[in-house]
């Protein structure tokens, strides 16, 4: 009752069954606890918590749960025990591997061990994958903001210097934004992470920048650059 | 087809990846247009992916000389444009099965496909594993195919939501793929265009790096331009970090190309005047 871990159990099966009584794969024997309370289903990997119809229910996040996808740091809360879920690696099985494409190819047609002889991750699991059991709350971990778009660091602004828009503002908050008139002169504005680009998209003038036209390929933008697009004039400039 | 169709390809290997082992290849004469994203060690993902292209792109446009697609084959009846699809990608699965158990260097490899064929105002798409068909039409950007992978039948089995599925760990395991195996089911489908149509064939790639939402958004803004939003689709999964190879076709279509009719149609016509 003071937070301990008690004891981690890797997620090593496809079900592993949580409940009080002993032919269970992680028993908690505790009278809130009903005898065969919950399971956790292992697809590779991704884990699935599944409340069996259990007396006293489950929380997941302090939110009940019947059945819920796990993701890295959940803690799982059966009557007065805590089970976190930590699955920390990447998104596939090694930094080699990620991202790649592989083949996972139905049982029936090939054991499992030639299959993986041919590369498919047929039931290959992590030892990263493991439960904590702790009796108390557990603070979790703060969780790395999943690869975050780098942005530019200021907030970028078009404001319109003449015609009837005059002193209109917009503020740059898509990743792309088009200035302009389909069918007349169009632009395209590009948030990249090292910076603004300008680029030409239709029309049969080129948008210019401080004067003189850009041509065909992107232009990067600086801090209060002018734009002109079709006789209108807007100038770019980047709020702190 | 020239008149009715635009279509511009583009393909990059990414920001980790030393090699490419995508490939793509299209033909507006035929109104034709290959995805592969190939797998397997060393370079046989690209042998892969190469072998696939390159078969139904020149079995494809060999046999479109002498027929029409929207005809159907003497023997079986099916349509020949439907034809053409699923029994070459059978050919290129055949050989790349092939070359792989003679060649210890190809063992194992193989390839995702999606191809599209557009005649007769409609686009037949035929594919196998998670590369992906898109559409936008008006306002609306959605999938046409639907991934062979265990997270799609994840999805169809109500196992994990649509929303929760962007959160998987088992990405890109693909459930059907050219080559693994002596036989393969290419799916197959035909559905009718309307002129302002976008298409997008992508890799992985793409989808894995972009959202849905900003691919259809930038095919939105940019549909002005094609070669541009080529190159801004592939910009985007590189600035997102760009991890895998990234490949797009973009076809637009710009005027209906119904099936020219026969002499039998225009003299039935004769005949009702």
């Amino acid at each position: 009752m003071d937070g301990a871990v008690i004891k981690e159990y890797a997620l090593d099966k496809e079900r592993i069954t949580i409940g009080r009584k002993p032919h269970n794969d992680i028993v908690i024997d505790n009278l809130a606890v009903s005898s065969e309370h919950a399971a956790v289903i292992t697809i590779l990997n991704d884990s699935f918590f599944e409340d069996l119809n259990s007396t006293n229910g489950s929380l997941v996040n302090g939110a009940p749960a019947m059945k819920h996808f796990l993701q890295n740091n959940d803690v799982i809360e059966i009557g007065k025990y805590k089970l976190k879920y930590l699955n920390d690696q990447p998104t596939q099985t090694t930094a080699a591997d990620f991202e790649k494409t592989l083949v996972l190819r139905a049982p029936v047609r090939q054991s499992a061990a030639s299959a993986t002889a041919g590369g498919a991750p047929v039931a290959k699991y992590e030892s990263t994958t493991h439960f904590n059991a702790t009796a108390t709350k557990v603070e979790p971990r703060p969780v790395a903001p999943a690869a975050p778009v780098a942005t530019a660091t200021a907030v970028a602004i078009i404001q319109i210097l003449n015609g009837p828009n005059l002193g209109k503002e917009m503020e740059l908050s898509k990743n792309l934004t088009t200035l302009g008139k389909p069918g007349v002169q169009v632009a395209v504005l590009a948030r990249r992470p090292h910076g603004y680009f300008i680029t030409h998209v239709e029309g049969g003038s080129f948008p210019a920048v401080n004067g003189s036209t850009i041509g065909e390929q992107p232009h990067q933008l600086n801090d209060h650059d002018v734009i002109e697009l079709a006789g209108i004039k807007m100038e770019f400039y980047l709020k702190a | 087809m020239n008149e009715a169709l635009e279509i511009v390809g583009q393909t990059n290997p990414g920001m980790v990846r030393s090699h490419n082992e995508d490939s793509i290849t299209f033909d507006v004469n035929y109104g034709l247009a290959v995805l592969a994203d190939g797998m397997g060690g060393y370079n046989a993902g690209e042998v892969a992916s190469g072998i696939a292209v390159s078969v139904l792109s020149s079995e494809i446009r060999h046999r479109l000389d002498a027929a029409r697609p929207e005809q159907k084959e003497a023997g079986t009846g099916d349509e020949i444009g439907f034809a053409l699809l699923r029994d070459n990608i059978r050919k290129a699965n055949l050989s790349i099965y092939n070359a792989a158990q003679s060649q210890p260097q190809y063992a194992g490899m193989g390839t995702t496909i999606v191809a599209g064929l557009f005649y007769d105002n409609r686009v037949v798409v035929a594919h196998v594993g998670d590369s992906r068909l898109y559409r936008l039409r008006g306002e609306t950007f959605e999938t046409v195919t639907r991934d062979h992978s265990l997270l799609q039948e994840q999805i169809d089995g109500g196992v994990i939501s649509k929303e929760m599925a962007r959160l998987s760990k088992n990405k890109n395991l693909v459930t059907r793929a050219v080559g693994v195996d002596a036989e393969v089911e290419p799916e197959v489908h035909g559905y009718d265009v309307a002129v302002g149509d976008i298409y997008l064939f992508c890799s992985d790639g793409l989808n894995d790096m972009v959202e849905d939402e900003d691919i259809g958004a930038t095919l939105q803004m940019l549909q002005g331009n094609l070669p541009l939003a080529a190159s801004q689709l592939i910009e985007q999964a590189n600035d997102n970090g760009g991890r895998d190879n990234v490949s797009v076709i973009l076809v637009k279509v710009k005027a209906s190309y119904p099936a020219p009719r026969g002499w039998w149609a225009k003299l039935l016509s004769w005949f009702r005047n």
